[in-house]
């Protein structure tokens, strides 16, 4: 079972939740995009309904909300350091059902990854709650059907925005609270994509030969690939970063711990003492990051860390598109027979 | 066969005098050279019926059409009334009698680089822009060129204009969304005025070098370099062709508004009235601030103008350019 809410009705639930939540979601920045005369829609603090941009795909992923891109571990001075003051309004995102299964990939790798936990990252994630936009169609570059991510059930309330009402399902009783129980109520389930125009074969259960590594499919991205980190920022899923103690200007010995988003496209990824570097070329680059996300993360963990959002192909800026990668290489290992079969 | 034409009013009326007697060509005025395909279904008429076939593309972005008898004038400033009805008056310029074609020719054609409409680098719509001038100016016979581009690229030379417009952005920085990529740092060093420096995995933009291309912001992969919404313009004076002394304009008002590039440009016209060498058949405004001096030529156009804030009007202007001369050469 579901509610029914007015525009007015939902507008006001609004309000009442901002009491104890921070609420964000994709939001609409005009003029802000990359070229003159652009928006830019992106996850923020949102004030009302109207500010959510539910119609659109937003060009970066809600990631940035459990995973800044900035985040301040602690301060130190001399011999002493200090974790800075935790919010501690709970959280809550709007979102689709491909970035709720992102999100649980970006746990799995803070999370589950190796015996310690990332306490940084748990003490956000703890604070978050979801309330899931039902997303019927998805976009022309999605295809989270073929990454199995186009379903979820892990939220708190799933919404279906109409022209000027909205339906919801609410699984968390602590948020019938915030509104009149007198709403009328109506049958509402929400429904997922059931097929994408883009439909990706992923190569799927075995071992990837060593062949592959050296396949002349690479070489392409070689030049066409900038290195310019845009696959990597605007993915849900990419989770890397970098740690660096920055020592204050004025007082060196004053300074604060600090983490910072890192793409394996970008140059400096794979810096080490000594001057060391790997994947210079960008094709290789194109190759690591593909290998992750369909084959190495599946390896470990099970299942595939891509959800298929597309944003990669939304935002090269050279028209690579990941999507028709995977198939390519699927279709690689298929000719080649590089892939042996494990049962 | 003898012909009896009134050049004066041939030419006012945007037909040259050729090299062929008994010959004419008319300038067609594309303001910001931005044609609907329509129009070549009459230009094709034209060119065909009254011309010699050939439609040349002038470098003003105009297009000239030639062959044509002086005899034809009349009919011909009648046929093209579509284009006047379209190109000047539906963007709000005043032609009084359209049926007998251009009022005017010496202010000329306002060219303008593609703009923002299609490319990525160009800071605003440069063809919107050229219109709104277009409008204010025209039809004005002083002897002024202007040319509008999206960035300082300059893909139209508008250094060689006597007004130049470039598109500026404001680059707006958010420190916690900047990953220290460096694509803009370096992008700026290598290709534009290296405005920007790493401190401690950070940028920091040097306000006095940038001069507000927005490539950092093309480059950032997290939007951590964002445009300002609002519109800056780069006001370059007194460029110029010629036989005297070639020049490329030089900054006059830097983070200039829409609207104070619009009023300097329209006060021009009254500092040429009152400044203009009346002895001679037509005088170039560049020839005329070299008389008067940058100084009251500065006063005059900023009479009214109410400069944004942010907006910096340059102390001196040194133009350069080169003159000819016969002392360089070897040999005499």
């Amino acid at each position: 079972m579901g509610w029914k809410f007015t525009e007015a009705a939902f507008k006001d639930l609004i309000v009442k939740l901002k009491a104890d939540y921070t609420i964000l979601g994709p939001k609409r920045f005009v003029g802000q995009g990359r070229f003159s005369d652009t928006d830019l829609i992106r996850y923020d603090e949102i004030e009302s309904l109207d500010e959510i941009v539910w119609n659109e795909k937003s060009t970066f992923s809600p990631k940035e909300v459990v995973f800044p891109i900035t985040q301040t571990l602690f301060y130190f001075i001399e011999e002493k350091f200090l974790e800075p003051k935790l919010d501690e309004n709970k959280i809550l995102i709007f979102l689709r059902p491909c970035d709720i299964n992102g999100i649980r990939r970006l746990d799995t790798i803070h999370l589950r990854n190796g015996p310690q936990s990332d306490s940084y990252y748990a003490q956000l994630r703890e604070r978050v709650r979801f309330v899931m936009m039902e997303c019927m169609e998805g976009f022309d570059t999605c295809f989270c059907v073929s990454m199995k991510s186009n379903i979820t059930s892990d939220y708190d309330m799933a919404v279906r925005f109409g022209d000027d009402e909205v339906l919801a399902e609410v699984k968390n009783d602590d948020f019938t609270r915030y509104f009149s129980l007198d709403l009328p109520r109506v049958e509402f389930t929400p429904g997922f994509v059931q097929e994408n125009t883009i439909k990706v074969t992923v190569p799927d259960g075995g071992e990837i030969s060593a062949g592959i590594y050296n396949h002349d499919m690479w070489n392409e991205y070689k030049s066409r690939c900038i290195a310019c980190g845009r696959c990597n920022t605007t993915c849900i899923t990419c989770s890397c970063h970098t740690t660096t103690d920055i020592f204050y200007d004025d007082n060196m010995r004053a300074g604060e711990r600090r983490r910072t988003w890192a793409c394996c496209h970008v140059d400096g990824f794979t810096d080490m003492a000594g001057g060391i570097s790997f994947r210079k070329d960008n094709g290789s680059r194109m190759r690591f990051k593909v290998l992750h996300k369909i084959y190495d993360y599946n390896k470990r963990f099970g299942e595939h860390m891509c959800v298929g959002c597309g944003r990669c192909d939304d935002n090269c800026p050279e028209y690579i598109s990941y999507s028709s990668c995977i198939n390519r290489l699927s279709q690689v290992i298929q000719e080649t027979d590089a892939c042996v079969k494990i049962p | 066969m003898a012909h009896d034409v009134n050049t004066k009013t041939a030419v006012k009326n945007a037909y040259r005098i050729t090299k062929v007697r008994g010959k004419t060509a008319l300038r067609i005025r594309i303001p910001g050279g931005c044609l609907h395909a329509k129009h070549f279904d009459l230009l094709k008429h034209l060119a065909e019926v009254y011309g010699d076939g050939l439609v040349h593309l002038t470098t003003r972005q105009g297009l000239e059409i030639s062959g044509l008898d002086y005899a034809g004038i009349p009919e011909i400033n009648r046929l093209i009334m579509p284009l006047l009805q379209d190109l000047e008056i539906g963007i709000g310029v005043e032609i009084h009698d359209p049926a007998k074609g251009y009022p005017s020719a010496g202010t000329r054609n306002i060219a303008a680089c593609i703009g923002s409409r299609v490319c990525p680098f160009a800071n605003y719509d440069t063809t919107s822009l050229a219109q709104r001038i277009e409008k204010e100016i025209y039809p004005n016979d002083y002897h002024v060129k202007v040319a509008l581009t999206g960035c300082p690229n300059d893909c139209i030379k508008a250094r060689m204009n006597d007004f130049g417009i470039v598109g500026m952005v404001e680059p707006q920085y958010d420190y916690q969304r900047c990953i220290g990529c460096e694509a803009c740092v370096k992008n700026c060093a290598s290709q534009v005025t290296g405005a920007l420096s790493m401190h401690k995995g950070k940028v920091k933009r040097d306000k006095r070098r940038c001069i507000g291309c927005g490539e950092c912001i093309l480059k950032c992969p997290t939007a951590a370099w964002t445009r300002n919404p609002a519109k800056f313009y780069d006001i370059l004076i007194m460029g110029r062709t010629g036989k005297k002394n070639p020049r490329i304009a030089e900054e006059f008002i830097q983070w200039a508004d829409e609207d104070v590039v619009v009023q300097v440009i329209k006060n021009t016209y009254k500092f040429i009235d009152e400044h203009i060498d009346k002895s001679l058949p037509k005088e170039h405004i560049g020839y005329i601030v070299d008389r008067t001096g940058y100084p009251v030529f500065r006063d005059k156009v900023l009479e009214g103008v109410k400069l944004n804030s942010g907006a910096r009007v340059a102390k001196h202007v040194q133009w350069g350019g080169c003159r000819y001369s016969s002392d360089v050469f070897l040999s005499d």
